[in-house]
C-alpha cells in the first residue's frame, strides 16, 4: 500500500506540490490526470524517492520513503517507474537492457535473468527484438521495453509518467494496450496521463489535480460524469 | 620558501630561453599557419583522391616522433647537403612543416564543417568562388577552426621544448643546464613549468570559452 | 656538395635490434594507456564528486598535463621527484611521465563525453534500484568511453610519439633509445633515424587502422 500524507514540494520559490492525501491499496489502479504544472509527475518521482519532498510523508507498506534510515535502493526494487522519455540504455541490446539491473542490483545469475527479462518482452510484445540495440527500435517499442525493464525487477508497484507524451500518435495504441494488460493482471499501478478515456477504461480511481492540489478523486464513472469541483469541469471541457 | 642559489644571471639566463621557446613557436606558428591554410584549402579544392599524395605527406609529420623529425632534417642539412645552417633555422624549418601539417586537418574540418547548402546559395547568389570563399566560407569556417588553432599553436609551444636536440637552448634545455649546474632540480622546474603554464592556461581557457560560445549558436 | 653516400646496408642491419626497441615503445605506450584510462575514469569521478578537495586535485592534475610541455612532465617524474630522495629509472619514469600526460588529456576527453549523455541515464538507473557507482559502471561510463573512442585512439599515437622522450632521462631500451646508441656507434644518423621514423610510422598506421576495425564491430548501435 502506499500512503501519501500531506506531501509538500518546492523547486525553489514555486511550490509543486500543496499538501497531497492519497492512499493506493493493493491490486489498486489510480490515475492522475491534470493541466501540465498540476504537480501530477512530480508526485511519482517522489514517491520513489528520485525527488526529495518538503514537508509530509510517503509510506511504501510502511516505509517512509524520505526517512534517513530508509535504504531508497533496496526500496526502489519493489517500485517500478516509467518516464514519458524511455530512457533506453543505447550500448546495450534490448535483452541487456532488461538483464542489467536484475543482475547488477538483485545479484541475479546470467541464465535467470535471461530467462525471466525474454518472459517480460515476450509479455510487452517485444519477444523478436532481443538481439536488436534500442535506437533500432521505434519510439513505443522502446517504452514498451522500458515497461519490461521495470517488470523484470518483481516490482510490487509501478508508477507510469505520461509515458504516451513523446510517443507519435500512431504508436500510443501499442503502449496502452500494454499498461491495459497489466492492469488487468492486477497490478498496482499509478498512472500519469492525457488519455481520457484510456484512464476511463483503465482505472479503479481517477484523480484530479490542479495546482498542486489534488482537487477531486473518485471512480471513473463519477469523476468524468459529474465532475463536482469547478476547476474538474472546466479541465474536462478543454481536453474533450 | 626556497633557499637557492640562483643568481641573477641565472635568472637572465632563464629568461632568454623563454624567449627563444616563444620566438621558434612565433615563427613557426606563423609560417605554419600560411602553409596550413594553402594545403587544408588544396585539399578541400582537390578532393580526396588528388589531393592523397599531399596528405600522405603531411599525415607523416603527425605519425613520426617530432624529435626523430628534427634529428632528420639536422642530419639532412648538415650531412647530407652538407650546408652550414644553424640549429636555429632547422628547429623552424621543422616545427613550420609540424604545424602546417596539423593546422591543414583543421583548416579542412573548419571549412567541411560549412554546410554545401549555404555555399550553393552563395554561388547562386551570383558570389565567385572567391566571394564565396570570403564573405561565407571564412567566417563560419574560423569559428570553427579558431579553438582548435589556438590548441594548435599552444601545442607548438609545448612540442618546441624538443629543438633542443638541435641544438637550440630553449627555456627546458636552459632549465635543464641550470639543474646540472646547481643541483636543485624541484625548484627550477617548477619556475620553468610555472612560464609555460601561464602562457598557456589562459589561453587554453580562452580557446576554450570560444569553443563554448560558438557552438551554441 | 652532395658527396654523402647512403649506407642503408649497414643501417638496415640492425633493424632486429630497432624492432626490440620498438616492442619496448609499444610496451611503454600499452601500459601508459591502460594506467591512464584508469586515472582518467578516477579524476573524472573526483570532479564529478561533489568534494571540494577532490575537484581541486583532479582540475590541478589536468591543467597540468595540458598546459605543460610533454617532456617537462617526464623531467618532474625523473628529476624533480628525485629531489625528494626517490629515484627512478629511466623506465619507470618515462611510464610516469606519459601515464600523467595521457589520464589528463583522456580526463578532458572523459567530461566532454559526459556532456553528451543525459542525466535521465542514471536517473534510469537509480529508479531501478541501481546505486549511484552502479549508474555509473554499468550505464554512464560505457557510453563515456565509446564517446571518446576516437581522441583516446588519438592519445595512443601520442602516448607512442612521447615514448621518444624517454632518451633524454637515459632510456635506451625504447625504439628512440635504441636508434640513439646504434647511431653513436655507427654515425649514420639519417639512416638510422629515417629507419626508425618508419618504424614509428607503421605502428601508428597500425594503432589507427586496427582502432577502426574495433569500433565497427564494437559500436554497433
Amino acid at each position: 500500500m502506499i500512503e501519501i500524507q500531506n506531501v509538500r514540494k518546492s523547486f525553489g520559490d514555486l511550490e509543486v506540490l500543496k499538501g497531497i492525501d492519497l492512499n493506493v491499496n493493493k491490486g489498486e489502479v489510480v490515475t492522475v490526470i491534470g493541466g501540465s504544472g498540476s504537480g501530477k509527475s512530480t508526485l511519482l518521482t517522489c514517491i520513489n524517492g528520485l525527488e526529495p519532498i518538503n514537508a509530509g510523508k510517503i509510506l511504501v507498506d510502511g516505509t517512509e520513503v524520505h526517512a534517513k534510515s530508509t535504504d531508497l535502493n533496496k526500496l526502489r526494487q519493489k517500485i517500478g517507474i516509467v518516464f514519458q522519455q524511455w530512457n533506453a540504455f543505447p550500448h546495450l541490446t534490448v535483452l541487456e537492457n532488461v538483464t542489467l539491473a536484475p543482475r547488477k542490483v538483485l545479484g541475479m545469475d546470467k541464465a535467470k535473468a535471461e530467462a525471466i527479462a525474454e518472459k517480460q518482452l515476450k509479455h510487452v510484445g517485444l519477444g523478436d527484438k532481443l538481439k536488436t540495440y534500442p535506437t533500432r527500435l521505434s519510439g513505443g517499442q522502446q517504452q514498451r521495453m522500458a515497461i519490461a525493464r521495470a517488470l523484470a525487477m518483481s516490482p510490487d508497484y509501478m508508477l507510469f509518467d505520461e509515458v504516451t507524451s513523446a510517443l507519435d500518435p500512431q504508436l500510443v495504441g501499442e503502449v496502452l494496450e500494454t499498461l491495459q494488460m497489466l492492469a488487468e493482471e492486477g497490478m498496482t499501478m499509478i498512472l500519469v496521463t492525457h488519455e481520457m478515456s484510456f484512464a476511463r477504461d483503465v482505472s479503479d480511481r481517477v484523480a484530479f489535480f490542479h495546482q498542486g492540489v489534488m482537487a477531486e478523486i473518485g471512480v471513473p464513472e463519477q469523476l468524468f460524469g459529474d465532475p463536482q469541483h469547478v476547476e474538474t469541469q472546466k479541465f474536462l471541457a478543454s481536453v474533450r | 620558501m626556497f633557499d637557492t642559489a640562483l643568481s641573477a644571471n641565472d635568472l637572465i639566463f632563464l629568461a632568454k630561453g623563454a624567449g627563444i621557446t616563444i620566438v621558434v613557436t612565433a615563427i613557426s606558428v606563423a609560417i605554419g599557419t600560411v602553409l596550413g591554410i594553402l594545403f587544408g584549402v588544396i585539399r578541400v579544392q582537390l578532393g580526396a583522391v588528388l589531393s592523397a599524395p599531399l596528405t600522405f605527406v603531411l599525415d607523416i609529420f603527425r605519425s613520426v616522433p617530432l624529435l626523430i623529425q628534427l634529428v632528420l632534417a639536422n642530419a639532412f642539412v648538415g650531412m647530407v647537403l652538407q650546408l652550414q645552417v644553424s640549429g636555429f633555422f632547422v628547429a623552424c624549418l621543422v616545427l613550420s612543416l609540424y604545424t602546417s601539417a596539423y593546422c591543414a586537418e583543421i583548416v579542412r574540418g573548419g571549412i567541411d564543417a560549412v554546410p554545401a547548402t549555404t555555399r550553393r546559395a552563395a554561388r547562386s547568389l551570383g558570389m565567385s568562388w572567391g566571394q564565396d570563399m570570403r564573405y561565407i566560407v571564412l567566417p563560419l569556417a574560423t569559428r570553427v577552426a579558431l579553438p582548435s588553432w589556438i590548441g594548435l599553436a599552444l601545442g607548438v609551444m609545448k612540442d618546441s621544448a624538443l629543438v633542443y636536440v638541435v641544438q637550440v637552448t630553449e627555456l627546458l634545455k636552459s632549465t635543464q643546464i641550470l639543474i646540472t649546474r646547481l643541483q636543485e632540480p624541484m625548484f627550477l622546474l617548477l619556475i620553468c613549468g610555472a612560464f609555460y603554464f601561464i602562457i598557456s592556461f589562459p589561453l587554453a581557457r580562452f580557446g576554450g570559452y570560444l569553443e563554448k560560445r560558438w557552438s551554441n549558436d | 656538395m652532395f658527396d654523402y653516400t647512403f649506407q642503408w646496408k649497414q643501417a638496415l642491419a640492425r633493424l632486429p635490434k630497432m624492432l626490440d626497441g620498438a616492442v619496448v615503445t609499444m610496451e611503454v605506450a600499452v601500459l601508459s594507456m591502460l594506467l591512464g584510462i584508469a586515472l582518467a575514469i578516477l579524476l573524472t569521478l573526483f570532479r564529478q564528486s561533489g568534494s571540494r578537495p577532490l575537484k581541486a586535485i583532479a582540475t590541478t592534475w589536468v591543467e597540468i598535463a595540458r598546459n605543460t610541455p610533454a617532456l617537462f612532465q617526464i623531467y618532474m617524474a625523473h628529476f624533480g621527484i628525485a629531489s625528494f630522495g626517490i629515484h627512478f629509472s629511466p623506465f619507470t619514469s618515462l611510464l610516469i611521465g606519459i601515464t600523467f600526460n595521457n589520464a589528463g588529456y583522456l580526463a578532458e576527453n572523459f567530461r566532454g563525453a559526459l556532456k553528451a549523455i543525459p542525466d535521465t541515464q542514471t536517473r534510469a538507473g537509480r529508479s531501478l534500484g541501481m546505486t549511484p557507482v552502479q549508474s555509473f559502471r554499468y550505464i554512464v561510463m560505457p557510453q563515456m568511453l565509446r564517446i571518446s573512442f576516437l581522441p583516446m585512439t588519438n592519445q595512443m599515437v601520442w602516448a607512442i610519439l612521447m615514448t621518444s622522450l624517454g632518451v633524454t632521462v637515459g632510456m635506451n631500451m625504447d625504439l628512440y633509445g635504441v636508434t640513439q646508441d646504434l647511431n653513436a656507434l655507427t654515425f649514420r644518423t639519417f639512416e638510422l633515424f629515417a629507419i626508425a621514423g618508419v618504424i614509428f610510422y607503421v605502428i601508428t598506421k597500425i594503432i589507427t587502422l586496427g582502432a577502426r576495425l574495433i569500433a565497427m564491430r564494437l559500436f554497433r548501435y
